[in-house]
C-alpha cells in the first residue's frame, strides 16, 4: 500500500459486514468482511459489477445503509469519528462537514422547486457553519473552481434550467461547501454523454485537488476510474478482490477476475466481413431519405422533427452500428424502422420489399423478418410471463406451433443463447441481467428474423457479462446468417462487433465509417470530436487529451 | 458464463404451478366471506321468524333467549332480519362490483391502447357521469323503472363504474409504455391479446385493491338507497338499512343497531383482508 508517507489513514474500514433481510425474512451478506485505508488527499475508486457491493460499501463510510440493510461487524474509522459506534444524531453531525455524498443521478438528487444556491448552501445552514452570505461567495467560488458558466449567477437558477453536466458538477459543490475531509461519488458520469463526462471528470479532479479532501469514487468504468483515482479496489460479490495504484491495476493486475474485467474492456475485433461484390447481392435493409417525429402532424410533418434525411444501406451478413450521444436520434431510427414510429417521408426496404410506415398496415411476413430487442431487459419482457410463454409466443404467432413442438422450440432456442432448458419455467424476475438480455434475444430469435434491430442491449449490463452477450451475438451470426443493427453510444461495443458504422448527431448522419478505422477515417469534427472523447484505459489519458474549445462549444450542449 | 451455467444441475421438471397459499389473514377474511354467502343462500332455512313479522310488542327489546340480537323499532326480530338481508347485501354488492369493475377496468384498457379520439371520447363522457350525484342519479332510475334487484344492480354499476374506469385506464397506459408491450405490438399482436395477455396480468393487484374499496362503497350507497326507500323494498332489509331505520335506539342503548353495523363491519373488513392478502403471485407480479 502506498501510505508509507502518511503516519495515519483518513479512513480505515476494518472487516466490514454488512447484512440485509430480504422480503422472505431471509438473512444475505452483502459486505464480507473489507478491508482498506485511504489516506488524506488521496482518491479511491471502488470498481465491481452491479452486486459486488460497491455502493453499499460507500454509504456506510457515511454510517449509512440503505433500508433493510445493516451494519452487522467490522469498524469505520473516518478521521476522527469511529462512525460504527456512532449515534444517529452524532452522525448526522458527521455528514457534510466531515464525509459528503454527489450521487449518480444530479437530476433526482436537486428539489426542482428550489433555487440552486439554496440548495447548494444547504449543508451550511443545517450545520450553522457560516452565515449565508458568507456561503454564497463561497458557493460562487466552488462553481468558478468547477468551470461552470456563469458561476456568479448560475446559482439562481433553477435545476431544470442548467445542463446534466452542469448539475452533476453543482451536485459536487453542494457537497464541497462544508469542507469535508472526504467526498464519496457513486458513478457522478455514468448518466453522462462521453463529451460531458470528460469536463466533468477534469473539473472534479481540480476541485479535488484545490480542496486537498479524499475521495471514494464508486463506478463500474475501468477507464473513467483510471483518470480520477489513485489508487483501485476491485471488488466482487462483497468481497475485495484486489488493491493497487491504478498503474498497477491497469498495468499489472495480479487477480483473475481483475484480469477478465481488463479483457471485457475491449472486446475481440471483428474481421471485416467484405462487401460481396461479385454476386452483390440486394441490401438487407436499405433506408432512403428517412425522416420521422413525434408530436402531432402539422402540414405533412410532425410538430417534433427527430431523423432528417437519413439514408443507408446494409448488405446481408454485415452489421452496422450506429453511435451518438444521447438525443442524438438513434433509438428513433431503429423505432423508425421497425415501424414504432412510423416515418413521415421516406422508404424503408427490406431485402428488396419496401414496408409500410406504421405497424397496422404491415403483413405479419413484413414484421417477422425484422425485429426488434430493447436495452432493458427488465422492462422487455412481462413480468407476469414465464420464460417459456415469452419466447414460445412469437412461434405460436407467426408459426403456429403449439403445444410439443413448440415447447421443443423453446429448449432449442434457449440453448442457442446458453441458457439451460428448465430456465423456461421461470419468471423474468428470477433471472439475472444478462440472463434476461439472453431472453429478450431468443425471443427475437424465435421470429427467424434476417435482420434484428439492437438498441443499447449491452449498455444496463456489466463489462463482463456484455461482453459475453457480444460474443454470443457473433455466434447467433456465424450459424444463422443473421444482420445487425447495432445501436450504442459506446465505441468499443461498436467497433467488437460492427463493420460500418454511422455517426448520428442531432437527427442527422454526419458520417458513415468503417467500424474497424473509425479514429483513422474520421474527418466530420464531430465524428472526431466523440472518438476522441471515450476514455481510455491510460492514467495519463485525460491530462493529455486536448480538445478544440470551439469545437466542444459547437456540438455539445454544456 | 456464470449466469448460464448455475442452474443447469437443477432437475428439469416444470414446478408444480404456482402454489396458491394464503396466509393466516388472508384465510380468516375468506373464511367470513364464505361464512355470510352461506347465510346468503340458506337464509330462508336459517331464519326463527319471517323479516317482516312484528314477534314483540315491546320496541327495541334487549337481547333475550328468544330474540338472540334483540328487536328493532317495531319489534322485529334483528337476528332473522340479518340474516335475511344477508342475501341482499352480499348478493346486490357483490354483483354490482364485479359488473362495475369487469366493465370498467375492460373500457380502462382499451381506451389505453387505443388511444386518440376513442380515449378521449370515452374519457370525456364518463367523467361527465361522475358528476352526476349517485343517489340523485339512483332516484331518477328508480322513479323512471321502478325498483328491482336488477335494476338496483344496474344502478349501483353505473354509479361505480366510471371510477373502475379511471382507475384501471390510469394504471394501463403506465403499463402500455413499457418495452414489453412495445415489442408484442411490433410483433403484430391485436388489441385483445395486448389487453389481456400484457397489460391485464400487470395492473391486476391494485385492480382488485380498488375492487375491495368499491365494494364497501357499494354496501354505503345500497343503504343510503334502501333509507331513501329506493333499495331494497319493506319488509325485507339489507343490513345498511337496518343500521339506519334503528338508529334513534342508540340512545336507548337497543342492540338493535349494534348488530347489523358488526355485519357490515366484519364483511367489508374481510373482504379487504382477504384481497390484501391474496397471494404473491395473483396481488403484485413485480416482486
Amino acid at each position: 500500500m502506498s501510505q508509507t508517507n502518511h503516519d495515519t489513514p483518513l479512513v480505515s474500514v476494518r472487516d466490514l459486514k454488512i447484512g440485509a433481510v430480504t422480503d422472505a425474512k431471509r438473512k444475505v451478506e452483502i459486505i464480507k468482511g473489507v478491508d482498506f485505508d485511504i489516506a488524506p488527499g488521496e482518491i479511491l475508486a471502488l470498481i465491481g459489477e452491479s452486486g459486488s457491493g460497491k455502493t453499499t460499501i460507500a454509504l456506510s463510510l457515511m454510517g449509512h445503509t440503505r433500508p433493510g440493510c445493516s451494519i452487522n461487524g467490522g469498524r469505520i474509522r473516518v478521521g476522527n469519528n469511529n462512525v460504527t459506534a456512532m449515534t444517529t444524531r452524532q452522525r448526522a453531525a458527521m455528514r457534510g462537514t466531515e464525509v459528503s455524498y454527489v450521487p449518480q443521478s444530479a437530476a433526482a438528487a436537486f428539489n426542482p422547486s428550489q433555487r440552486i444556491m439554496d440548495q447548494v448552501i444547504e449543508i451550511s445552514t443545517i450545520h450553522n457553519l457560516m452565515p449565508k452570505a458568507e456561503a454564497r461567495a463561497k458557493a460562487v467560488e466552488l462553481f468558478r473552481a468547477l468551470a461552470l458558466p456563469n458561476p456568479d449567477t448560475i446559482g439562481d437558477r433553477y435545476p431544470h434550467q442548467v445542463s446534466g453536466g452542469q448539475l452533476q458538477r453543482l451536485s459536487a459543490a453542494m457537497a464541497l461547501i462544508g469542507d469535508p475531509r472526504l467526498v464519496i461519488f457513486d458513478e457522478p458520469t455514468t448518466a453522462l454523454d462521453v463529451t460531458t463526462q470528460i469536463e466533468v471528470l477534469r473539473a472534479f479532479k481540480s476541485a479535488m485537488a484545490a480542496g486537498g479532501c479524499a475521495g471514494v469514487y464508486v463506478s463500474h468504468d475501468l477507464a473513467v476510474v483510471a483518470q480520477i483515482a489513485d489508487r483501485i479496489v476491485v471488488l466482487r460479490g462483497g468481497e475485495v478482490q484486489e488493491v493497487g495504484t491504478s498503474e498497477q491495476i491497469l498495468n499489472a493486475p495480479q487477480n483473475a477476475y481483475t484480469k477478465e474485467l481488463l479483457a471485457a474492456f475491449e472486446p475481440a475485433g471483428r474481421t471485416p466481413q467484405p462487401v460481396q461484390a461479385s454476386d452483390r447481392k440486394k441490401p438487407i435493409l436499405e433506408v432512403t431519405n428517412l425522416h420521422a417525429g413525434y408530436g402531432p402532424i402539422r402540414n405533412g410533418a410532425p410538430v417534433a422533427k427527430i431523423l432528417k434525411d437519413v439514408n443507408f444501406q446494409l448488405e446481408p451478413g454485415r452489421n452496422l452500428g450506429v453511435i451518438g450521444e444521447s438525443g442524438s436520434g438513434k433509438s428513433t431510427l431503429a423505432r423508425a424502422i421497425a415501424g414504432i414510429l412510423p416515418p413521415y417521408r421516406g422508404s424503408v426496404l427490406v431485402d428488396g420489399r419496401e414496408l409500410k410506415p406504421d405497424l397496422a398496415s404491415r403483413s405479419k411476413e413484413d414484421l417477422r423478418r425484422t425485429q426488434i430487442v430493447f436495452q432493458l431487459a427488465d422492462t422487455a419482457l412481462n413480468p407476469g410471463h414465464s420464460i417459456a410463454n415469452i419466447i414460445g409466443r412469437p412461434l405460436t404467432f407467426y408459426k403456429g406451433l403449439r403445444g410439443k413442438a413448440r415447447d421443443a422450440r423453446v429448449i432449442e432456442l434457449l440453448d442457442m443463447v446458453h441458457l439451460p432448458a428448465n430456465m423456461r419455467h421461470r419468471l423474468p424476475s428470477e433471472l439475472s441481467g444478462g440472463q434476461k438480455q439472453r431472453v429478450n434475444l431468443a425471443r427475437a430469435l424465435a421470429a427467424e428474423p434476417e435482420l434484428i434491430l439492437c438498441d443499447e442491449i449491452t449498455s444496463a449490463l456489466d463489462t463482463v457479462v456484455a461482453a459475453a452477450i457480444l460474443e454470443l451475438l457473433k455466434e447467433l451470426q456465424s450459424e444463422l446468417g443473421l444482420s445487425y443493427m447495432f445501436i450504442s453510444h459506446d465505441l468499443s461495443t461498436v467497433e467488437a462487433i460492427c463493420d460500418d458504422v454511422l455517426v448520428m448527431h442531432k437527427g442527422v448522419v454526419v458520417e458513415a465509417l468503417p467500424a474497424s478505422k473509425m479514429s483513422e477515417c474520421a474527418t466530420h469534427p464531430y465524428s472526431r470530436l466523440l472518438i476522441s472523447s471515450i476514455p481510455k484505459l491510460d492514467t495519463g489519458w485525460l491530462a493529455s487529451l486536448e480538445q478544440d474549445p470551439d469545437l466542444i462549444a459547437q456540438f455539445s450542449d454544456r | 458464463m456464470a449466469d448460464t451455467v448455475s442452474h443447469t444441475l437443477s432437475e428439469d421438471k416444470a414446478p408444480e404451478g404456482p402454489k396458491f397459499v394464503f396466509n393466516w389473514v388472508g384465510r380468516i377474511g375468506l373464511a367470513v366471506i364464505v361464512f355470510w354467502a352461506i347465510v346468503a343462500i340458506a337464509g330462508p332455512f336459517l331464519a326463527p321468524h319471517p323479516p317482516g313479522e312484528i314477534v314483540d310488542w315491546d320496541y327495541f327489546g334487549p337481547v333475550t333467549s328468544e330474540f338472540w340480537m334483540g328487536t328493532d323499532y317495531l319489534g322485529r326480530d334483528i337476528f332473522s332480519r340479518i340474516i335475511m338481508g344477508a342475501r341482499y347485501t352480499v348478493g346486490i354488492a357483490l354483483a354490482a362490483v364485479t359488473l362495475a369493475c369487469t366493465i370498467g377496468v375492460l373500457l380502462g384498457m382499451i381506451a389505453a391502447v387505443a388511444g386518440g379520439w376513442f380515449d378521449m371520447i370515452l374519457s370525456r363522457l364518463l367523467d361527465a357521469f361522475n358528476g352526476i350525484p349517485s343517489l340523485l342519479f339512483g332516484l331518477v332510475v328508480v322513479a323512471a323503472v321502478g325498483s328491482s334487484i336488477p335494476i338496483l344492480i344496474m344502478t349501483l354499476t353505473a354509479i361505480y363504474m366510471p371510477g373502475s374506469y379511471r382507475f384501471a385506464r390510469a394504471l394501463a397506459v403506465n403499463i402500455n409504455t413499457m418495452d414489453f408491450v412495445t415489442v408484442a405490438r411490433a410483433r403484430g399482436e391485436a388489441t385483445p391479446y395486448l389487453i389481456l395477455r400484457e397489460i391485464f396480468p400487470n395492473i391486476l393487484g391494485p385492480v382488485l385493491a380498488d375492487l375491495g374499496l368499491r365494494f364497501v362503497f357499494i354496501v354505503l350507497v345500497l343503504s343510503g338507497l334502501s333509507f331513501l326507500g329506493l333499495g331494497v323494498q319493506p319488509p325485507n332489509a339489507d343490513w345498511g338499512a337496518l343500521v339506519r331505520e334503528n338508529i334513534e335506539g342508540l340512545s336507548l342503548g337497543a342492540p338493535a343497531v349494534v348488530f347489523p353495523s358488526i355485519a357490515i363491519a366484519s364483511l367489508t373488513i374481510s373482504v379487504n383482508m382477504f384481497i390484501d392478502n391474496l397471494p404473491t403471485l395473483i396481488r403484485d407480479r413485480s416482486e
